[in-house]
């Protein structure tokens, strides 16, 4: 048990920028999200996951709809006792404590301003240990876990909760009732019981995030070893690649922003040259024709300066990146988390192999 | 008749004197006082003598100023303020100055966030809490406030509320207090685009203070026939009554002027702009003759904001970098400079520091100070600089290019002497005799815009008819703000279709810009 203010929220923000591994969205109005929540109600108590009752209610919290919504109209600072009281109703007993579903991007953020003015704990732990862009990629389907009931808020004071008979009726539901609300709304799903969360949970999630955050931020200051040395060491990354940015090929299906990331080689890898293919979040990384990670691992680009994420819409001609592998949670590993999550899934005609594995022989 | 432009920079207050034709008659650099009225006096009264011109004949006068950025980084001269956010329920989880640093608070005396505000069809979330609006203002003049922001969610859709709030402002508080309305100065993000106005509003008696002295140092000069005008960060002109309402636009103006100065010498209208000064080089991309845009959040003295602003990237490279060999035998040029101090530390002008000047003068790049004083340095040590110099502007003309053709470059600014004249990624490259004063050409050659914003029903008058009428109206604006008819053009348009409002309507907002007469 520990508590979380305002310079621990600032930290995860920069570490959960690296955990979407290209997507999730910005962090930064769920950042100001959270601190204004702090702010009002008071650091937040973030448990660890053994800390929690078996038996008690455990409800992540997240937001659904445009990012450009959200920027807009932001949070209400209601939608969370709303939630509370929709979610707590439904189940007949009371929220125990909450905990974010995503690890990267916005919806790292919103968990914690929920928890601040509730006056509830925050557990550390997540259902995917980075962000994807399914519904159903979470660590909890593996376990049986169902994303209904669903509880949905607005700024407004309007509320549901509603369960469906497949993923595809709670997507087409959930869009429904988001465009009805004026285009972002509160959300909590894959409520849970304290023991399936321990069980199927990513632990210390936001942990990771913090502490990733601080190396980012930090790593300027090391003394003993290069910047680059120093954050290989704290994210314990694998390095793929390093290069200019020289075409940036985009494609909009189906809601989702398709890509590809042409790169020329820079410094010890001039000459070479790589790509990295993204569905909002980076897929994989192939360097020199050789594929050297593809998810559920995560690959990452960060600035060759300042280590800061770049996502995958702030690509653009001529900028300098690392292209770093970071290992998925181990449960993605699975042949169960690879159906959901591997690379065919996402349409890569390979199997997976761990990026350690792949990055043997040197990259 | 004359036009006479100023520019002030950190180190330089530049002036340029140009005829009718737009040719320069007369230019001259002074440096930048503490007073910024005492170097723009001594750039005026220079550049006069050395025109010789009849002050009588100079009938425009146009200053870029740094003075509204300076105020919020160094936090000096901010005026108590009010801010009002109209938006509730939505937007209260997200207080005003959230993530601002304590002493940058300290200007907001009161913050209230009233029910109102849009969604982004423009349904109304709440209807406009006038009665809590009235009450706030009411708090705020008993404090003897003289300054109000109002924000309001979704006001880049739809405006009314911002407008209604506005006009109770003044009846409560009177005529005479100065407020800043968010859907006239930011776009969509609601944080940035309040932040923006909240600096609006605490700049105003900043505003206040520059435009006077500007006037006051032209009349002092003997420019008395001269109509004044600002310059705003997306080229175009303000006149003085504007800019004191709307400070926060001369933001940023310097490395827009100095691109279209660049534009205007080149006559080239698509082009890399790199702006090498003492301490810093800028780089620019100049688009259809205007500066691009930056797509990113802009941060002033630490608050984010999401207003135009030219999308610029600064190195750390200029004529007084420092340049040194390391142990290893590697030569490295800044990013520390001995700035505007180079006329006497440079090893050129007799000085004992190696600069990047002095790599150009050893190379016989430019003429310049004392030849004989950096005969010394080894031919090895000078060329393995100029390869650094070389390295640091090919980077950053790369990071500026959009894709992996060549692109035509324009050099301006006073240290552009130290560059190579071939570099990588450059189609051409065009220097100009007055390159050095380009920020201050371009602010005397800008244009005078007009902007017309307005609701429109399309089931009334059809989509075409209603866009044709809205840029004649947007032209009548330009013309009657002082441009010539026959050079207006219209600049900026765009039509946002309100879905759920009654009727087909969109907002719909042009902007033209002329030449002043």
């Amino acid at each position: 048990m520990r508590k979380i203010g305002i310079p621990e929220i600032e930290d995860i923000a920069l570490g959960a920028a690296l955990l979407g591994a290209g997507g999730g969205g910005d962090p930064y109005v769920g950042k100001l999200v959270a601190i204004g929540a702090v702010q009002e109600c008071g650091p937040v108590t973030m448990l660890e996951p053994d800390e929690v009752p078996d038996d008690a209610l455990v409800v992540p919290i997240a937001m659904m709809g445009a990012p450009t919504v959200l920027c807009e109209k932001a949070i209400g600072g209601g939608e969370y006792k709303t939630l509370y009281d929709t979610v707590s109703t439904f189940y007949g007993k009371p929220i125990y404590a909450f905990m974010p579903i995503e690890a990267g991007g916005v919806n790292s953020m919103l968990p914690i301003a929920a928890a601040a003015r509730l006056g509830l704990p925050l557990v550390d732990c997540d259902g995917m240990g980075r962000a994807f862009p399914e519904l159903q990629m979470v660590t909890f389907t593996m376990g049986g876990g169902s994303a209904t009931p669903m509880a949905m808020v607005d700024e407004k004071g309007n509320s549901c909760i509603f369960r469906t008979v497949t993923n595809r009726w709670t997507e087409e539901m959930a869009r429904a009732v988001t465009m009805a609300c004026g285009g972002s709304v509160s959300v909590s799903l894959y409520a849970m019981e304290g023991k399936f969360m321990k069980e199927y949970g990513v632990r210390g999630i936001v942990t990771r995030s913090e502490t990733l955050g601080s190396a980012i931020r930090k790593v300027k200051e090391v003394t003993d070893k290069t910047p680059e040395e120093a954050f290989l060491e704290i994210t314990q990354g694998y390095r793929l690649f390093k290069g200019k940015i020289c075409d940036v090929l985009r494609e909009v299906r189906a809601g989702f922003n398709f890509g590809k990331v042409m790169l020329e080689g820079i410094g010890d890898y001039k000459g070479d040259s790589a790509y990295v293919e993204f569905q909002n979040e980076n897929l994989s990384a192939v360097v020199n024709g050789k594929l050297m990670a593809t998810t559920p691992d995560l690959i990452c680009l960060v600035d060759t300066e300042t280590f800061t994420p770049v996502p995958t819409d702030a690509l653009k001609y001529g900028k300098r990146v690392m292209v770093v592998g970071l290992k998925c949670f181990p449960l993605w590993r699975t042949e169960e988390g690879l159906k959901l999550v591997g690379p065919r899934y996402f349409g890569l005609d390979t199997d997976y192999i761990p990026l350690e594995e792949r990055c043997k022989g040197g990259c | 008749m004359y036009k006479l432009g100023i520019d002030v920079g950190g180190t330089n207050t530049d002036a340029v004197l140009i005829d009718e034709n737009l040719d320069v008659v007369a230019s001259v650099k002074q440096h930048t006082t503490a007073n910024i009225y005492d170097g723009i006096l001594n750039a005026v009264r220079a550049v006069l003598e050395q025109a010789g011109v009849d002050r009588s004949e100079i009938r425009q006068a146009m200053l870029g100023t740094t003075q509204c950025t300076n105020a919020i980084v160094e936090r000096k001269n901010l005026a108590p303020i009010g801010i009002l956010r109209i938006g509730a329920p939505a937007s209260r989880g997200i207080p005003p100055m959230v993530d601002w640093s304590e002493d940058l608070k300290a200007i907001a005396v009161g913050s209230a966030i009233v029910g109102g505000g849009f969604e982004y069809d423009g349904k109304e979330i709440a209807p406009f809490d006038a009665a809590a609006a009235e009450a706030f203002f009411r708090k705020l003049k008993e404090k003897d406030v003289k300054s109000v922001a109002i924000s309001c969610v979704f006001s880049t859709v739809r405006n009314d509320h911002e407008l209604e709030a506005a006009k109770l402002c003044r009846e409560v508080m009177g005529e005479d207090v100065h407020v800043s309305v968010s859907s006239e100065i930011g776009s969509m993000g609601l944080i940035e685009r309040e932040n923006a106005t909240i600096l609006n509003a605490a700049l105003y008696k900043v505003a206040q203070s520059f435009t006077e002295g500007f006037a006051q140092s032209l009349a002092d000069e003997g420019v008395s026939n001269a109509q004044i005008y600002l310059s705003q960060n997306d080229g175009t002109l303000m006149t003085m009554d504007y800019a004191r309402r709307y400070p926060i636009l001369t933001i940023a103006c310097g490395p827009t002027n100095s691109i279209r100065g660049a534009c205007y010498l080149s006559k080239l209208k698509n082009a890399v702009v790199i702006d090498v000064g003492g301490t810093t080089t800028d780089l620019g991309v100049i688009q259809n003759g205007f500066p691009r845009e930056s797509g990113v959040a802009v941060t002033i003295g630490g608050v984010r904001t999401n207003f135009r602003m030219p999308d610029v990237v600064s190195i750390g490279l200029g004529g007084g970098s420092i340049v040194r060999r390391r142990e290893d035998g590697t030569v490295t040029v800044g990013p520390d400079s001995v700035g505007y101090q180079i006329t006497e530390k440079a090893l050129c002008f007799g000085g004992d520091v190696c600069t990047a000047t002095d790599i150009a003068v050893r190379l016989g790049m430019t003429e310049l100070g004392d030849k004989s004083l950096v005969a010394h340095l080894d031919r090895d040590f000078a060329e393995k600089a100029l390869a650094a110099i070389r390295s640091l502007c090919e980077d950053a003309i790369d990071a500026m290019k959009v894709s992996s053709q060549d692109v035509d470059v324009i050099l301006v600014g006073g240290g552009s002497i130290i560059l190579p004249a071939d570099l990588a990624g450059a189609k051409s490259v065009t220097q100009h005799k007055y390159g050095g004063v380009a920020n201050a050409i371009g602010s005397a050659i800008s244009k005078v815009s007009g902007t017309y914003e307005q609701l429109m029903d399309y089931d009334k008058i059809p989509r075409e008819e209603a866009l044709a009428k809205a840029k004649a109206e947007a032209v009548e604006l330009a013309v009657a703000a002082g441009a010539i008819r026959e050079t207006v053009e219209i600049i900026d348009a765009e039509d946002v279709p309100l879905q759920y409002y009654p009727g087909n309507t969109a907002r719909v907002k042009i902007k033209a810009a002329g030449d002043l007469a």
